[in-house]
């Protein structure tokens, strides 16, 4: 019983990304609202940044700066890919949000039921 | 400078992206666009023939050494198909000015050339990088680049099926990096050939298994198969014409080499098909996708959309080779990557020439066009035919390489796939055919625009490359086999 409990606690930081992966799929999946959509996108995306984030943690490791009191230093590695990383999401995002904008102009809504309703050629 | 190859087939064209968006003239513009393209072709043809001579370009990106810094890995498979890409995209290039000026309005045509280029860079990117994550940044620069394509077709369609593409697209190129990362947590490297060494002494445990998941996934998103194809009808058939043929002959099939490559030089033929689900998967996937998008295209009664559904069928042939896995069947994969990116090309080119001159979108419009046209119609005839794999036909070659692979493999219920998938393809190209060549022109033509000469010819070029090298397989066949035998059986053989 303790080591089911010890090994939960020692990968919680496992659990909570894929809890938010799973609701941010599931927010993609879910709404019909477009903006609603891009917003599970992010968080979709923001999960993946917390999985290349975490591992790079070494116990009792400082931030990476080279000094005569410390050893031990966690890895810089992650962090700059996910710099990286959030650099395209950012992208991505605004890319989807000005689509919006344009869909909102040409159709006037920006709920998917109301779109496909309107467009019987768009299987 | 030709050291420096492997970094310049991508930064040319990206460099001739931002020097568009600058300039912003439309005539300049083009110029700027072919010019870049031109020289693209130049350095991936050194390439091709520096990786032939000397074998495998290890090339150090900024001068930081693997595994540490990005490396460019380049070998015959990849730089064959960064010179055919280039190749394709420039010819398309060629055609894409009139074209553009009927079906773009006049302040769009700047940022086309922009994206066009962007995105070929980003896919030359994908092709070179030995980098797991420096794969996924060129992937969405070259899905981003995409979205903008499609969106911005005339048609206000295009921007919902660049929307829905920018969602799954997005959700695959995720998926890729939890697998990257997934890689990166049991192996600690981003290398592709540092982790191939690394998994080497791995035993096939769960994380190891569940990147190989999200990798295929997340790719297999980007490739379109078959369940997951959702968002390519759509793009494909509201995108501008250009950018339609563009996307049809390069993007899937960047990603079917990316697929390729984790499969086989990543993780390992051994790894990958050691696990029978897997190619219980993949096989039944690629039949499923050349059966069902083989129906599908059967009732399209927009044209565009019709080719769109057959692509994905298409798609279906050349992860059913990846699937076989012996020689024949990649060899007739990779043979199909080419030629069905040749085919592509020149359809979707020829259904550009009849939007530009009569606005034609439906099938039922093609009747007569025969005599209309007489140019034009002989191009789709011929190009279609190649794709039911008419002997003669490039299409004829891929299908020869893949029945020859699934019969080593006592695949018997593949064989007859093929053989009812090509006469479901049979169905859909004879409606077209006939109606061109056997229905008598529908009354009250639209007026006509003349088709410039050169988007005939770059069409017409096509359309004899499809019968070219169908007869003549020295360059597709030959290339393709020297790829599989070097590259990826390296070891097996």
């Amino acid at each position: 019983m303790s080591s089911t409990i010890y090994n939960f606690i020692s990968s919680y930081n496992y659990y909570v990304i894929i809890f938010l992966m799973i609701s941010g799929l599931f927010i993609v999946v879910s709404r019909g609202n477009m903006v609603k959509k891009l917003v599970g996108l992010a968080l979709f995306q923001t999960s993946v940044y917390i999985l290349y984030i975490s591992p790079g943690k070494i116990l009792n490791g400082t931030a990476p700066i080279l000094d005569d009191g410390y050893s031990i230093y966690s890895s810089p590695f992650p962090h700059v890919l996910i710099l990286t990383a959030i650099v395209v999401g950012i992208a991505t995002l605004a890319l989807g949000l000005s689509l919006v904008i344009r869909v909102n102009e040409e159709f006037g809504t920006i709920e998917e039921d109301e779109l496909f309703d309107n467009e019987p050629n768009n299987e | 400078m030709n050291e420096h190859a492997p970094a310049l087939v991508v930064m040319l064209p990206i460099i001739g992206a931002v020097l568009i968006m600058l300039i912003r003239h439309n005539n300049l513009n083009w110029g700027i666009a072919l010019l870049s393209g031109i020289s693209t072709i130049y350095y991936s043809i050194i390439l091709y023939l520096n990786a032939r001579s000397v074998g495998t370009i290890s090339y150090a990106m900024g001068g930081w050494e693997p595994p540490v810094g990005i490396e460019y890995r380049i070998d015959e498979f990849n730089s064959l198909l960064i010179a055919l890409i280039a190749t394709v995209s420039f010819l398309i290039l060629v055609y894409a000015k009139s074209s553009l000026n009927i079906e773009l309005k006049k302040n769009k045509i700047s940022t086309f050339y922009s994206m066009y280029l962007l995105c070929l860079g980003g896919l030359i990117g994908i092709l070179s990088t030995g980098d797991a994550f420096n794969a996924f940044v060129f992937l969405e620069i070259s899905s981003l680049a995409t979205y903008v394509i499609i969106s911005m077709g005339n048609d206000r369609r295009g921007l919902l099926a660049a929307y829905q593409y920018l969602i799954i697209g997005t959700i695959g190129a995720t998926l890729y990096v939890i697998g990257v990362g997934l890689i990166f947590i049991i192996t600690g490297s981003l290398n592709l050939y540092d982790i191939s060494v690394k998994l080497g002494d791995i035993e096939l445990y769960r994380p190891l298994l569940a990147s190989l998941a999200f990798i295929t996934v997340g790719i297999a998103l980007k490739i379109a198969l078959f369940p997951l194809h959702a968002w390519l009808p759509n793009a494909y058939a509201f995108a501008p014409s250009v950018g339609t043929a563009f996307l049809a002959s390069t993007a899937t099939k960047v990603a079917i080499y990316l697929l390729i490559k984790y499969l086989y030089l990543v993780y390992g033929f051994d790894l990958v098909y050691s696990n029978q689900i897997f190619i219980f998967v993949v096989l039944s996937l690629s039949i499923i996708a050349m059966f069902g998008a083989s129906m599908i295209a059967i009732f399209q009664s927009n044209l565009k959309k019709l080719f769109a559904y057959s692509s994905v069928a298409q798609i279906g042939y050349i992860t059913l080779g990846i699937g076989i896995a012996n020689y024949n069947g990649l060899i007739g994969s990779t043979v199909h990557i080419i030629n069905h990116s040749i085919i592509k090309a020149a359809i979707f080119l020829a259904i550009g020439c009849l939007v530009f001159s009569s606005k034609i979108v439906n099938i039922d419009q093609l009747a007569g066009l025969g005599k209309r046209m007489p140019m034009v119609a002989v191009c789709i005839t011929v190009s279609s035919l190649s794709l039911i794999g008419v002997p003669g036909t490039v299409g004829f070659i891929s299908k020869w390489y893949l029945v020859l692979g699934s019969l080593e493999q006592g695949l018997w219920v593949v064989v007859f796939a093929l053989a009812v998938s090509s006469i479901l393809a049979l169905i859909y190209v004879g409606r077209i055919i006939e109606l061109i060549w056997f229905h008598a022109p529908v009354g009250g033509m639209v007026s006509q625009n003349k088709i410039p000469f050169e988007m005939i010819a770059v069409t017409v070029v096509m359309t004899i490359a499809t019968i070219y090298f169908g007869i003549d397989t020295r360059l597709t066949g030959d290339l393709a086999k020297i790829a599989v035998e070097n590259v990826l059986l390296g070891e097996q053989l």
